[in-house]
């Protein structure tokens, strides 16, 4: 596998503090290689966006990081850790580095200037030696990579359709060249062409410009087709993580069998399905031991007192993957 | 319950040749020179829905789906056509009529969220739907029994909550169940699971199929989820800028499509059996581009700009529905299968 790019470390999130405190995201390490796209499912409230905001320490309050380290790794230089930069330095690694693009963002462009407009701003912004030229030059041929004709730039955002919206932003966050992008559920409220030509044109870019991509849903059937790897969040842990087609062929996690088993197949045989029973579980009232226990169907006598570590299964051999549940206890690793 | 006497396939709503132009607020020239511009959201649409199947409609946003649902809801007027209720030709506005017609064809939205009223209890909407429908006699039982229907159970649990304390999914049971109060023949359900997470769409799938069975119903399930109408419809019609394009049985349409729209919808679903590996960037290309303006739609086929098998005919000529092969029920508007372009 290639060098890592971005190391999350046992990050820990909380929103409030004290007694009030809600654990949102807890302990959880994820690694990011460079050039490949890691996917990131679960339901809604897992915590797959707080994560996102955690790493980039833009979480709003009450969130607060109580625990963990982001460790980047910038090409040709020195790794440090995200967590303990100061501000200035942030900045820089926000935009420059590491680009996010946020949930419901195509409705975040400002109504009042044309799209073009607002491209150039960010390079005004982060490369003000830049001329106004090459300014104007450079976002043009970004909205051109992205599938924005160039008769459109002129346009404001509410002449265009919310893919083309969603296209510009994701622009936006390439237009720095940055080495990581993050994008949680940037396709959720298109339909299906619209998205499947977004995600399409993404690897595409990502092929030629060579960055990173954190990818967040909670449809796991477009990972499976689009990422290299797949991690599996619930209850604010990750519960499973492997290559995308072990994951669709082999899931060992009850719960990530739980989401391939959720999406009616349009191919092959018709199969009744039942999605699964419950709801996901509330931060405040979180159960004990695997907080899956309540709606797993495998659980058994550990699952409701113990919490399974996250681990290479000790029953399979089965290198590059690793799961949190009792029916495949990890490998002790000392 | 009277209704679940019927027999199943009973015709109850049909929609001939249903049309709906949403006029454009005119400037000052285009007055002077008499223009009518008009958005095109609906054109010469033909549904059947029958007792205890589901058809679906599935089609991109915009390309008129929930313009369907709403006129055979009776929320609009149609600009032409038809809605015809067990054969009775039917047009509704407003007053003790709406009711009566809502009593027996009754929608379901998209965002539970925005249909129920955060400051009211489930028990105030549930039995504010069976009073204004008459059913209401025997309160208490009525209520359980329309929770107990949706598995909302036990119904005590439910009914003093508001809106916000429910998950997207409870709420959308709880929308289900109004719509229920109403004891009516056919649901219209515009993208019921679409603001879901995927993890329980298939529970309030499953449900609406549930209560099909048992209640005898007759579903419209609006869509873009062109496998969900495979899941779930018994019958699948596709939708494309206003017009329909192709329908038929949801397996026949599904597995062996026919227009090049339906067939640009499938290859755009997730597949997970297509691996990273395995996508061609250039491929993706094909399809490119959005649905078109519908206050100026294109001539002949609308799809033809986007079309990868478009014939110079196609931007003249509207294509009529063709039978397509040797299933029954089969139909494509394309004239690819025109027979003299069938047999070169
Ligand atoms: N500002 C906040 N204050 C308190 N709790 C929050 C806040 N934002 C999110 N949460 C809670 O944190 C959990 C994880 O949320 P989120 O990261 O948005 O999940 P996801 O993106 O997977 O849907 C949820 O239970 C949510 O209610
Ligand atoms: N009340 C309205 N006034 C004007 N145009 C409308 C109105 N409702 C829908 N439209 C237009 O009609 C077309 C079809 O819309 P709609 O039925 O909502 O499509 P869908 O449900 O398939 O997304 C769109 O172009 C939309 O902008
Ligand atoms: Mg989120
Ligand atoms: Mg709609």
């Amino acid at each position: 596998m290639s060098q890592p790019v971005l190391e999350i470390r046992n990050l820990n999130v909380d929103y409030g503090l004290g007694d009030k405190a809600v654990h949102a995201v807890r302990d959880v390490s994820l690694t990011l290689h460079r050039g490949e796209v890691l996917g990131l499912a679960g339901e809604s409230g897992s915590g797959k966006s707080t994560l996102a905001y955690g790493l980039t320490r833009l979480l709003p309050p009450p969130g607060v990081i109580t625990g963990g380290q982001v460790i980047y790794h910038p090409e040709g230089g020195q790794p440090y850790d995200v967590l303990a930069l100061t501000d200035r330095k942030l900045r820089q690694f926000r935009w420059a580095e590491t680009a996010i693009v946020f949930q419901g963002a195509m409705n975040s462009l400002n109504p009042v200037h044309k799209i073009s407009t607002q491209l150039t701003d960010v390079l005004r912004a982060h490369e003000p030696k830049m001329s106004e030229h090459t300014r104007g030059a450079r976002a043009r041929e970004m909205l051109k990579l992205v599938g924005i004709s160039p008769d459109r730039m002129d346009a404001y955002p509410h002449q265009l359709s919310g893919g083309m919206r969603q296209r510009v932003m994701i622009g936006m966050a390439l237009i720095l060249q940055p080495q990581v992008v993050i994008m949680d559920e940037p396709t959720t409220a298109l339909d299906v062409v619209m998205q499947r030509q977004i995600l399409g044109q993404l690897i595409e870019l990502r092929e030629r410009l060579g960055f990173s991509v954190i990818f967040i849903t909670h449809d796991l059937s477009l990972l499976v087709e689009f990422s290299n790897r797949i991690a599996i969040m619930y209850g604010g842990r990750i519960v499973e993580e492997a290559p995308a087609a072990t994951i669709y062929r082999d899931a060992l996690h009850p719960y990530s069998a739980g989401l391939l088993a959720s999406f009616p197949a349009l191919r092959g045989p018709k199969r009744e399905l039942a999605g699964i029973p419950g709801s996901p579980p509330d931060l405040a009232g979180m159960p004990s031991g695997c907080s899956f226990h309540p709606r797993c169907p495998k659980a058994f006598d550990p699952c409701p007192t113990t919490i399974p570590v996250l681990g290479p299964p000790a029953d399979l051999n089965s290198a590059g993957r690793s799961v949190a549940c009792w029916l495949h206890p990890a490998l002790e690793i000392s | 319950m009277t209704s679940t006497k019927a027999p199943s396939g009973e015709v109850v709503l049909e929609a001939v040749g249903l049309t709906k132009h949403f006029p454009v607020r005119r400037r000052l020239r285009q007055i002077f020179r008499k223009e009518h511009e008009a958005v095109h959201a609906v054109d010469d649409v033909n549904l059947t829905l029958r007792r205890g199947q589901v058809v679906a409609l599935v089609g991109e946003s915009g390309s008129g789906k929930s313009t369907v649902a709403r006129l055979l809801a009776q929320l609009y007027p149609r600009t032409d056509g038809d809605i015809r209720l067990h054969g009775v030709s039917t047009r509704v506005k407003g007053g003790r009529p709406f009711r009566e017609y809502a009593a027996r064809v009754q929608m379901i939205f998209q965002d539970p969220f925005a249909s129920l009223n955060p400051v009211h209890t489930i028990r105030y909407h549930l039995t504010r739907a069976l009073k204004i429908h008459g059913n209401a006699e025997n309160l208490d039982a009525a209520l359980h029994d329309l929770l107990t229907r949706v598995s909302l159970t036990p119904p005590e649990r439910y009914l003093d909550k508001f809106p916000h304390e429910l998950s997207g999914g409870q709420r959308q049971r709880v929308a289900i169940a109004r719509a229920l109060g109403a004891r009516p023949e056919a649901l219209l359900a515009d993208e019921p699971v679409s603001m879901l997470d995927v993890s329980i769409r298939l529970g309030v799938l499953n449900l609406l199929r549930d209560l099909k069975e048992r209640l005898n119903l007759a579903i419209l399930y609006i869509t873009h989820d062109i496998a969900s109408a495979r899941y779930f419809a018994d019958q699948t019609l596709v939708m494309y800028a206003g017009r329909m394009v192709e329908g038929g049985d949801s397996e026949t349409v599904t597995q062996t499509p026919a227009h090049p729209y339906t067939k640009l919808l499938i290859d755009s679903a997730p597949d997970p059996d297509r691996l990273i590996a395995d996508i061609d960037p250039l491929e993706e290309d094909r399809g490119n581009g959005e649905p078109p303006s519908l206050i100026r739609p294109p001539s002949g086929c609308r799809f033809h700009p986007r079309c990868p098998s478009a014939m110079p005919r196609c931007s003249t000529d509207l294509p009529v529905p063709l039978q397509i092969g040797d299933t029954p029920g089969h139909w494509a508007a394309c004239w690819l299968y025109d027979s003299p372009e069938v047999a070169s």
